[in-house]
C-alpha cells in the first residue's frame, strides 16, 4: 500500500532539521511515494504485469542567495545523512544568484480543499483481466483487425512537501487508466490508432466495450491512405491534437522562458494574441479534475486564472524565482498548469467540418516540430480529407506548418470541450496553414 | 562494484534463493539491481541556476514464461520487498509452465572504463568551465541574448542475478556537455544548440579548451538560421550531411527492425527479411561495441554482451535487433539489444549506435546532382509511426540547393518519409561516414536509452519537406 502521511512527514521534518544543522539558512523538501499495477493484453490473452513501488525524496538547500539540490530513492536515514551533506557542501560552493529564495510567506496555501481526487477502491489484477478481457473482445470484431494491445492501470499516490517557513501539506491522490492500441490491415496498407481514458475515480472511466470499439473503429478508418498535394488550406484539429497546441501556448507563457527572453509571447501581456472569441482558463479546484492541485511544487496557492480573455493575454504562468526576477508574484504554477482549457466556441463540431467546402481533418501528429522562440511550428500528420462536412478518405505522409503567432490569431473552436485530460481544448479549425504533400 | 546486499536485511545467498525459486518454472528473467549517481549542472541567463546530485537505487523483478512478463519494482532491497515482489510474478504466471534457459553467452571485452566521472572533477572546477562558456560566447556576438550550457555526468552501476546464482556486472559511465545560445537582431530572434558526450571522463571533452569548440558550433548554426527564409514545402531531392542527421536512420528503419514489433508482426518490415529495401551500396549496422560511445554497452540490461549487427547488407535486410524474450519466441538468438531505461522498466530490444557506412561518392557530387532540393545540415529529433513506416526528423541546419549550387539557408522544417520505401530512393553514398557527436536520447514505450547514430553524405531522391513557401 501506498505510505501513510505520517512515515512522509518524519521523513521530510528529518531532512529539515538535519539541513538546518548541517548549516542550510532555509530549506524544502518533497517526499513522494507511488505503487502502480499494470496489467497488459495482448490478442485477447494476458501479456505482461508490472507492479511499481517508487519512493523518492528531493531536497532544496539555501545558504543565503546560495541554493542546491539533490533527489534520491533510497530513503534509510544513512544514506539521506550522506546526500544532505553533500547537498549543503555543494550549496556553499554555488555562486549566489539574488533571486534565490522560498516563496513569500503570504502566498503559501493556508488551506488543503478536498478535491475528490484519491478513491480508495483497489482493483485487483482480476478485475483488471476482466475489464480489459471486455476490451479486447470489442476491439477484436472486424477481421482487419490484426493486433490489438490494451492496458490497465491502477496508480496511488502520496506526497508530502514541506520547507523551513513552516509549510508542510500533502494528499493522496489515484488514477485508473485504461488504453488500447490496435492494428488493422487491408491489401494496401497497415495501420494503428488507440484510445484512452484516465480518471481519478475507477467507477468513472470509460466502459471496457465502448472504448474498444472506438479505438477499432478510429484505426479501421485510416486504413488505405492516400497522399495529397501541396497547398494552403484550413484544417481542423481532432481534439487530442488541439490540447497539444494549448500545451505549446502554455509553455510560450511560463515565466522561465519570458525571463529568459526566449519565448515569441515575451512581453505579450494586454496585446491580442488569439482571435476575438478565446478565453483561456485554468482551473485547479476541479472536483475529480485530472490536473486539479491546492497548491504548486513550492506550495504558492493555486487560485483559477483567465490567461486569455476574448483573445487578449492576461497572465504568465508565474513561479517564485522567475517572478522575482520579472518583478511579478508567484501564481502558483511552478511545474506547470492545472486543468488547463479553451473555453467552448460557439458552433457545433458538425457545422465547424461544414464551415469550408474542403479542409483537412488531423488526428495524429509526429515529431517534435514546435519552436517556442520563433514560433514556428512544422510536424508530420496523419488524418482524413473532409469535402462539404464529410470524411472522403483516409491522408497520410504529409506535414502541417505554420507559425503559432498567425494560427492563433485564425483559430475557430467547436463546442465541444469534454475533460479527458488534463489540459483540453474542443475540435479546432485553423485557417491559413500549408500542407507539404507530393 | 557496489554490494547491493551491504546495507540490506537481506544476504546475497537470500536473494539469490528468492531468484531460483522464483524462477524455477520458468522460462527466463532475472533480477536486475541498480544504482545510479547522476548529477546536472545548469548556467543559464547568466548564472549557475541548478547544482543537483540524485542517486537512484532499486530493483527489478522479471519473470518470463511463453509469452508473458511478469514484472515489480520497487526500492527497498529488502527481504520483505523481493518477497512481495516474488508472490507478485507466481500469481501472474501461475497458469503457464516453462523451463529456464541458463544459457547465456560470455565476452571478456569492455567498452569502457570503471570510473565516476562526477568525482573526477570538482565543482568549482566545472562551474568555472561553465561561467568561461558563458563569457566566451558573450564576448565573440554582440546579438547574443541567452547562453544556457550544462554538464550531466552519470555513472550507473548493475548487477544482474539469474536463476542458479549467476551474477553479470557492469559499471557505466555517461556525461554530456551542452550548449545553446539564442541571438537576436533586428527584433528576429533565432537559437542554436550543440553537445558533445560519451562513456568517458569530462576532461576527454574539456581538455586543452576543447569545450570552445562545442560553443563555436552552436554559435554557428544559430547565426545560420538568423538569416534563413522559409523553407520549401512539397516533395524534392534532399542532400543529408554525415553524422547526427542519421536520426534518419534510426528513425526510417531502425525502429522498425526492433524484434518486438517483427514478432508482433506490427512492423512495416515484419515480412521483408531477406529482400530489398535499400539502394544497392546502403549497409546498415548496429554496434554496441565502439570504445567509450555514447550508445555502447559491455553488456546489455539482460547480461548477452553486446555485438555488431548487420541490419541491412547492400540493401538486402539480413537482422532484426533482438532482446532474450524476442529472440527465443522468433527462433533465434540475442543480438545484446535488451536495454531499459533503469530499474523501474521492462526490457526492451532498443537501439545501440545504428550506422550507415560509407560508399565512394563525395558530397560535392550529390549537391552538384541536383537542380531543385535541400542540403540538410543538422537535426534536432525524430519520430516514426513504425506499423504506416511514416517517420519524421525535424532539422535545425539546411540549405537550399538550385542548380547544383548551394544557396541560401533555410529555417527548421519537418522532413517526412516512408522507412520501408525511403532507403530505395538514396542514389549516392558519401565516403565521408562520421560518427554523430555522442548526446542522442531515443524514447520507446516511455523509456529513454542513450543511443549513437552515424553515416556519410546521403543523397535522397525524394522527400517530403514541411515547409511552408509553396
Amino acid at each position: 500500500m501506498v505510505k501513510d502521511q505520517e512515515f512522509l512527514e518524519k521523513k521530510a521534518s528529518y531532512c529539515l532539521g538535519l539541513a538546518k544543522k548541517l548549516g542550510a539558512t532555509e530549506s524544502s523538501v518533497i517526499v513522494n511515494n507511488s505503487v502502480s499495477e499494470t496489467v497488459n493484453f495482448r490478442n485477447k490473452k494476458l501479456d505482461e504485469s508490472n507492479r511499481s513501488d517508487d519512493l523518492g525524496i528531493s531536497i532544496t538547500t539555501y545558504i543565503g542567495k546560495k541554493k542546491s539540490s539533490i533527489s534520491s530513492s533510497n530513503l534509510l536515514d544513512d544514506n539521506l545523512n550522506i546526500l544532505i551533506e553533500k547537498c549543503v557542501e555543494a550549496t556553499k560552493n554555488t555562486p549566489e544568484d539574488e533571486f534565490n529564495s522560498l516563496p513569500d510567506k503570504d502566498l503559501l496555501a493556508k488551506e488543503v480543499k478536498d478535491l475528490s481526487l484519491y478513491d480508495d477502491t483497489h482493483i485487483e489484477n482480476d478485475q483488471k483481466i476482466d475489464y480489459l478481457k471486455k476490451l479486447e473482445l470489442a476491439a477484436s470484431n472486424d477481421k482487419k483487425i490484426v493486433n490489438t494491445e490494451s492496458s490497465f492501470t491502477q496508480n496511488k499516490s502520496n506526497f508530502i512537501l514541506a520547507n523551513t517557513e513552516g509549510f508542510c501539506a500533502g494528499y493522496k491522490t489515484s488514477s485508473f487508466t485504461a488504453s488500447s492500441v490496435i492494428v488493422a490491415k487491408d491489401e494496401k496498407s497497415m495501420e494503428r490508432d488507440y484510445e484512452y481514458s484516465s480518471k481519478c475515480f475507477f467507477k468513472d472511466l470509460d466502459d471496457a466495450g465502448e472504448l474498444g470499439k472506438q479505438a477499432a473503429d478510429q484505426t479501421i478508418r485510416k486504413l488505405s491512405p492516400k497522399k495529397i498535394g501541396s497547398e494552403k488550406i484550413a484544417i481542423i484539429f481532432d481534439k487530442r491534437i488541439a490540447k497539444g497546441i494549448l500545451s505549446t501556448f502554455a509553455s510560450a507563457i511560463s515565466s522561465s522562458a519570458i525571463s529568459r527572453g526566449t519565448s515569441f509571447l515575451k512581453d505579450k501581456v494586454n496585446q491580442k494574441i488569439f482571435s476575438d472569441s478565446i478565453n483561456v482558463l485554468d482551473k485547479p479546484d476541479i472536483i475529480k479534475g485530472l490536473g486539479s492541485r491546492n497548491f504548486d511544487k513550492e506550495g504558492v496557492k493555486t487560485d483559477t486564472l483567465k490567461l486569455v480573455e476574448q483573445g487578449v493575454l492576461k497572465h504568465y504562468l508565474i513561479d517564485t524565482y522567475n517572478g522575482k526576477k520579472l518583478n511579478l508574484k508567484s501564481n502558483g504554477r511552478l511545474g506547470g498548469t492545472s486543468n488547463l482549457y479553451f473555453e467552448n466556441g460557439n458552433i457545433s463540431f458538425k457545422d465547424l467540418l461544414n464551415s469550408k467546402s474542403k479542409s483537412l481533418y488531423i488526428t495524429e501528429t509526429i515529431g517534435h516540430g514546435s519552436n517556442i522562440v520563433t514560433g514556428d511550428y512544422s510536424v508530420g500528420a496523419t488524418g482524413f480529407l473532409v469535402e462539404n462536412g464529410e470524411f472522403k478518405y483516409p491522408i497520410n505522409e504529409i506535414t502541417i506548418a505554420g507559425n503559432f503567432k498567425d494560427m492563433f490569431q485564425h483559430i475557430t473552436l467547436a463546442n465541444d470541450l469534454e475533460f479527458k485530460y488534463a489540459t483540453n481544448s474542443p475540435t479546432m479549425m485553423i485557417e491559413g496553414m500549408v500542407v507539404a504533400g507530393k | 562494484m557496489n554490494n547491493f546486499f551491504e546495507k540490506s536485511d537481506i544476504s546475497r545467498s537470500e536473494a539469490e534463493n528468492i531468484v531460483s525459486d522464483t524462477l524455477s518454472k520458468c522460462d527466463d528473467g532475472e533480477l536486475y539491481l541498480e544504482n545510479t549517481k547522476s548529477e546536472t549542472l545548469l548556467l543559464d541567463d547568466n548564472k549557475i541556476k541548478n547544482s543537483s546530485y540524485n542517486s537512484d537505487l532499486g530493483f527489478g523483478f522479471r519473470a518470463i514464461s511463453d509469452e508473458i512478463v511478469a514484472y515489480s519494482h520497487s526500492n527497498e532491497i529488502s527481504k520483505n520487498s523481493l518477497r512481495q515482489s516474488s508472490e507478485n510474478l507466481k500469481s501472474t504466471l501461475k497458469s503457464v509452465k516453462g523451463t529456464y534457459n541458463h544459457e547465456i553467452p560470455k565476452s571478456n571485452k569492455k567498452y569502457y572504463d570503471n570510473i565516476n566521472p562526477i568525482e573526477q572533477k570538482s565543482l568549482n572546477e566545472k562551474i568555472k568551465i561553465l561561467n568561461e562558456v558563458n563569457n566566451y560566447l558573450r564576448s565573440k556576438d554582440n546579438n547574443i541574448k541567452q547562453v544556457t550550457a550544462n554538464f550531466l555526468g552519470e555513472q550507473k552501476s548493475v548487477e544482474i542475478i539469474r536463476s542458479g546464482g549467476e551474477s553479470l556486472t557492469d559499471v557505466r559511465p555517461l556525461i554530456r556537455f551542452n550548449v545553446s545560445v539564442m541571438l537576436e537582431k533586428n527584433g528576429r530572434k533565432e537559437s542554436g544548440v550543440y553537445g558533445v558526450g560519451g562513456r568517458q571522463s569530462y576532461d576527454f571533452y574539456l581538455k586543452d579548451e576543447n569545450w570552445k569548440s562545442v560553443c563555436d558550433e552552436a554559435l554557428r548554426i544559430a547565426s545560420v538560421n538568423l538569416e534563413s527564409k522559409p523553407a520549401p514545402a512539397g516533395e524534392m531531392k534532399v542532400v543529408l550531411g554525415p553524422g547526427w542527421p542519421a536520426i534518419l536512420i534510426h528513425e526510417a528503419v531502425g525502429h522498425g527492425l526492433e524484434g518486438d514489433f517483427n514478432r508482433k508482426k506490427t512492423s512495416a518490415f515484419h515480412n521483408l527479411m531477406g529482400q530489398k529495401v535499400a539502394s544497392e551500396g546502403v549497409t546498415i549496422v548496429d554496434d554496441g561495441t565502439i570504445d567509450n560511445r555514447r550508445g555502447s554497452l559491455t553488456i546489455d540490461d539482460e547480461g548477452t554482451p553486446t555485438e555488431k549487427t548487420v541490419l541491412i547488407e547492400n540493401g538486402i535486410l539480413k537482422n532484426f535487433m533482438q532482446d532474450r524474450l524476442n529472440a527465443r519466441l522468433m527462433k533465434t538468438r540475442s543480438t545484446g539489444s535488451g536495454r531499459r531505461e533503469n530499474y523501474r522498466h521492462i526490457v526492451l530490444p532498443r537501439m545501440r549506435n545504428t550506422m550507415m557506412l560509407s560508399g565512394n561518392q563525395t558530397q560535392d557530387e550529390m549537391i552538384k546532382a541536383v537542380d531543385k532540393g535541400i542540403f540538410a545540415v543538422s537535426f534536432g529529433g525524430g519520430q516514426v509511426d513504425i506499423t504506416s513506416g511514416k517517420f519524421v526528423f525535424n532539422c535545425t541546419e539546411a540549405y537550399e540547393i538550385v542548380n547544383g549550387k548551394i544557396g541560401s539557408p533555410i529555417k527548421g522544417a519537418t522532413l517526412i518519409g516512408d522507412g520501408p520505401s525511403s532507403l530505395k530512393e538514396v542514389s549516392m553514398v558519401g565516403n565521408d561516414m562520421m560518427m554523430d557527436p555522442g548526446i542522442g536520447t531515443c524514447g520507446k514505450a516511455g523509456q529513454g536509452v542513450p543511443v549513437g547514430v552515424a553515416q556519410p553524405s546521403i543523397l535522397i531522391n525524394k522527400m517530403t519537406v514541411g515547409g511552408t513557401k509553396l
